[in-house]
């Protein structure tokens, strides 16, 4: 692994999600309501919704545009809706915020 | 005899000392360097000190005669200068001391914000003795204000003390609840009750921009140009080791002194404990670590084998009157089960954290008698599957009910208004209940509760069933969401009543089962507490969906619509040109005439919003709120100005409307039109509020419709006059935000009241129409300002927060 620093931790506010561009498409950065941290894809399997712009409770996000609710922690889709989307490595150390660079660059080298 | 040198008489040192006399008093001969001027006393119990509570002499720890009888030297008042590692000797400010083994406890030193003003003598931090006096000084002027900057525990406790000598006392937090490392949002939200019901003043949120004063305190300015009136300023933001000598004398110092398990610095004839030092990446700020540390040093010392192990902390806040327990990780995860007790009418909020059938953490508020007993399970990881049901109820719970979902109504106090229309408290239909009224339909006739708009009807029905018990059955009523059972017409009556303004409060006392709320509440409260409390709530971004969040529509392919306001339909040539050049400068794919009156850009990039929007304000334009559940737009024909039919000026009164009522938030969409004649031109009689002008005046009609239902206004009233026109309009809107759900359009919420009881409330009810206006306007205060200018100013928190895109290309 190779922990890069994204930012601050308070550059995304609480219950707030900020979006980073990767090789992979664009992460979101999940900060929920107890300030941890979680990175998941920004696209919503069913249409393609920005997940980052979603309302944030619990350790979960609804999709803005239809309400598809996935776990952060795992990225399933929760209820009665199936699917999923990909999560990766993510710590915050003093306040910053780090994600591992090797999985971000994964499907590009491939 | 060897000799032993000790840096810092705290607490942790205190404690080396003790054990090593106890079991070698005669291993070595100490010197006790203390840069206060005095010896050992326990730092813990300077809170009950500053609250007079306690004197200096009960907390002592060790005197003159303790340090005399076991022969240590002390130098109390001296600072070290420095540690000569090569000659083994400690520079003291007067002379040197050498040693064969050293301990450093030198503790902690208080953060000071780099603020302006901050090196005024009234700013003072509280750690020690000296700190404790200065406050105590202050306090003892009549009349006079502190502002505690810092809601943690220390900052929490010298509030509560200072308060306790009689000052007038604000603790400004930065973040959105009290000792957020301890607690979670609800207990934060009980005990900020707690120490407001105490006189202290608590904002959070509050970022603090200056201290003012020439020569001395005058005032705290915040970031949001408030301004506080100050006599003393304590600043308990935060501690962090005070490793200078160590790192001077070139030991391995990371955020801490670095020590490893034998309390060793990098070198073995170097020891350091308490405050100073990090171990595993840890530092440590409470009392019991450090005892244990305390032992390990004296048995190093005395080259016995001893290992330092971390463990479990709790917490609990030494404020009289304030129960408060954490302990361990409360934090929510996937493999983490969560069980909430509230009991609103105590003022209690226990939640325990599950892992793997094992307690993980817990926080506790009003009710913390079990706290030990968790704490228990937790540092022994027992395995609590067998008792999980009622875990929650400690250790001397025998067998039990469920938990009531009517227990929120059952707290009521006897005083709550349940029926806001005709003023019927909770005590007066629990006397009709006792009385014979055992239904809906009696309670009406006896109390007029619930007689009137009709949204109180589940409370009604709640009280009922809880004054009558198995002998009422409650009908089945639509909840909020899952995360409670009451109504939404159940809630905005109880925030109403209750005096519920924030979000945890809400949480809290209506005992939500989730600890924050989901996407469907957390919009309906956000607008309800900013509805209800417009000068207190202040409107929470999270809580909103994407489009009143960015100001913006939302496009299918994650673009937006931007669309500026035009007030009544009117623009000019500037604003044109203003609107095709942003088009052409950020690449605007589609611009659309609406419906409304107005030009539609589609198509914006989300990092283009704040660019477009600061073009747009430029020319003098701002937000059209097209995305927001708040007025819309008010659409116009051109009235007498042009039209050969026109009877009044419906463009002018058009541009009055959207004047008044622009940029407040409704429970859903408001739009209005305004027709110079019954010819109807602007369509009014689709619209939530339509007028038409006439020759004698203004016919207002309300509750149109042309979506999913169509519908046709119907008449309010009719006035002679404009200005009656905009109060009437102005009322209409403004009750229909008090008291309509969140998501029903207005003829929705019509069709439940009756236009009968408005009209009775807006148009015969002359005082109550001019006193709706006036809350309204009260509101617009705060909402009518444009929320793109504040935004473009802010265009970094638009764009990605990071580019990797281009580090891998490299």
């Amino acid at each position: 692994m190779s922990w890069i620093d994204i930012g601050a931790l308070d550059d995304i506010p609480q219950r707030g999600a900020r979006v980073i561009k990767t090789q992979v498409g664009c992460v979101a950065l999940f900060r929920t309501g107890d300030d941890q941290v979680f990175a998941v894809s920004d696209t919503c399997p069913h249409k393609g919704g920005p997940l980052s712009e979603g309302i944030v409770h619990g350790h979960k996000v609804t999709c803005p545009l239809h309400n598809w609710v996935f776990s952060l922690e795992t990225g399933e889709a929760q209820g009665a809706d199936s699917g999923s989307i990909p999560t990766y490595p993510v710590q915050v150390e003093a306040g910053r915020i780090l994600l591992d660079a090797t999985t971000l660059a994964k499907r590009s080298a491939a | 005899m060897q000799k032993l040198v000790v840096i810092g008489a705290g607490m942790a040192s205190g404690r080396v000392l003790e054990h090593l006399f106890e079991t070698a008093p005669d291993a070595y001969d100490v010197t006790l360097f203390n840069a206060e001027p005095r010896g050992n006393y326990n730092r813990l119990m300077l809170s009950p000190v500053l609250s007079g509570e306690k004197s200096y002499a009960e907390i002592v720890t060790h005197d003159d005669d303790w340090y005399s009888a076991n022969g240590v030297t002390c130098r109390f008042g001296e600072a070290v200068v420095k540690i000569d590692r090569d000659r083994k000797v400690v520079v003291g400010q007067n002379g040197e001391v050498p040693y064969d083994k050293l301990v450093i406890g030198t503790g902690s030193a208080p953060f000071i914000i780099p603020l302006p003003g901050k090196d005024l003598p009234e700013v003072i931090t509280y750690r020690d003795l000296d700190d404790t006096n200065a406050m105590i000084e202050a306090a003892a002027r009549p009349g006079s204000r502190a502002v505690v900057i810092g809601g943690g525990l220390l900052g929490l406790e010298a509030a509560a003390g200072l308060r306790m000598r009689g000052m007038e006392v604000t603790v400004l937090h930065l973040m959105g609840h009290l000792m957020e490392r301890q607690l979670d949002e609800a207990a934060g939200y009980l005990l900020k009750k707690d120490l407001e019901d105490r006189g202290i003043t608590v904002l959070t949120r509050a970022s603090t921009k200056a201290i003012l004063g020439d020569g001395k305190v005058e005032a705290v300015l915040l970031e949001d140009e408030t301004v506080l009136e100050a006599d003393l300023v304590v600043m308990a933001v935060g501690i962090r080791p005070e490793t200078r000598l160590a790192k001077d004398a070139a030991l391995a110092v990371g955020r801490g002194v670095e020590v490893n398990a034998q309390m060793q610095t990098s070198d073995p004839d170097v020891l350091a404990l308490g405050e100073c030092v990090e171990f595993n990446g840890q530092l440590f700020g409470l009392v019991a670590p450090l005892y244990d540390q305390a032992k390990v040093v004296a048995s190093t010392l005395l080259a016995e084998p001893a290992a330092f192990v971390t463990k479990e902390l709790s917490t609990k806040l030494k404020v009289t009157g304030c129960d408060l327990f954490s302990a361990g990780d409360f934090a929510e995860a996937e493999d983490r089960e969560d069980i909430v007790f509230r009991d609103p009418a105590r003022g209690v909020y226990k939640r325990l954290v599950l892992k793997e059938d094992r307690l993980i953490g817990a926080v506790m508020y009003g009710d913390t008698a079990d706290g030990s007993w968790f704490f228990g399970l937790i540092k022994d990881g027992t395995d609590v599957s067998e008792m999980r049901d009622t875990l929650i109820f400690g250790p001397a719970y025998q067998g039990g009910a469920a938990v009531d979902p009517l227990s929120a109504v059952a707290a009521l106090p006897a005083d709550a208004e349940i029926c806001g229309c005709n003023g019927v408290c909770k005590g007066q239909i629990v006397t009709a209940i006792e009385g014979g009224a055992t239904d809906l339909g009696m309670i009406r006739a006896t109390t007029k509760a619930s007689a009137s708009c009709g949204t109180c009807t589940g409370l009604v029905e709640q009280v009922l069933a809880v004054t009558l018990g198995d002998d009422f059955v409650l009908p089945a009523a639509q909840s909020v969401c899952g995360c409670t059972d009451l109504t939404h017409e159940d809630v905005r009556r109880l925030i109403k009543s209750q005096a519920l303004k924030s979000q945890p409060a809400v949480w809290q006392e209506l005992g939500w089962s989730t600890p924050n709320g989901c996407h469907v509440c957390r919009p309906a409260i956000n607008f309800y507490l900013l509805a209800d409390w417009p000068l207190e709530y202040q409107d929470d971004p999270q809580s909103r969906f994407v489009n009143e969040r960015n100001h913006a529509n939302i496009q299918k392919d994650g673009t937006y619509s931007v669309m500026p306001r035009m007030f009544g339909g009117i623009t000019t040539a500037a604003e044109l040109r203003a609107i095709a050049d942003a088009a052409d400068k950020y690449n605007v794919p589609t611009v659309k005439v609406t419906g409304g009156q107005r030009i539609d850009l589609l198509g914006v990039k989300k990092e283009d919003l704040p660019g477009i929007w600061y073009d747009l304000n430029a020319a003098g334009m701002v937000s059209g709120h097209a995305y927001s559940k708040g007025l819309r737009t008010v659409k116009t024909c051109v009235g007498t100005d042009h039209c050969r039919f026109g009877t009044q000026d419906s463009t002018g009164l058009g541009i009055k409307l959207e004047k008044l009522l622009w940029g407040s938030w409704t429970p859903h969409k408001v739009k209005l039109a305004v027709s110079g004649c019954p010819r109807n031109c602007a369509e009014a009689t689709c619209k939530d509020v339509g007028i038409i002008c006439v020759d004698s005046g203004y016919q207002v009609g309300v509750g149109g419709a042309a979506g999913m239902d169509l519908k046709e206004t119907e008449r309010l009233c009719d006035v002679p006059t404009e200005e009656e026109a905009l109060e009437v309009t102005a009322a209409f809107v403004q009750i229909y935000r008090e008291n309509a759900k969140y998501l029903d359009r207005p003829y929705k919420w019509l069709a439940k009241v009756g236009l009968d009881w408005v009209k009775a409330q807006v148009v015969d009810d002359l005082e109550n129409r001019r006193a709706l206006a006036a809350r309204f306007e009260l509101s617009q205060t705060v909402y009518r300002k444009d929320p793109w200018a504040p935004l473009a100013a802010k265009a970094e928190s638009f764009a990605p927060l990071a580019d990797l895109t281009l580090e891998a290309a490299e």
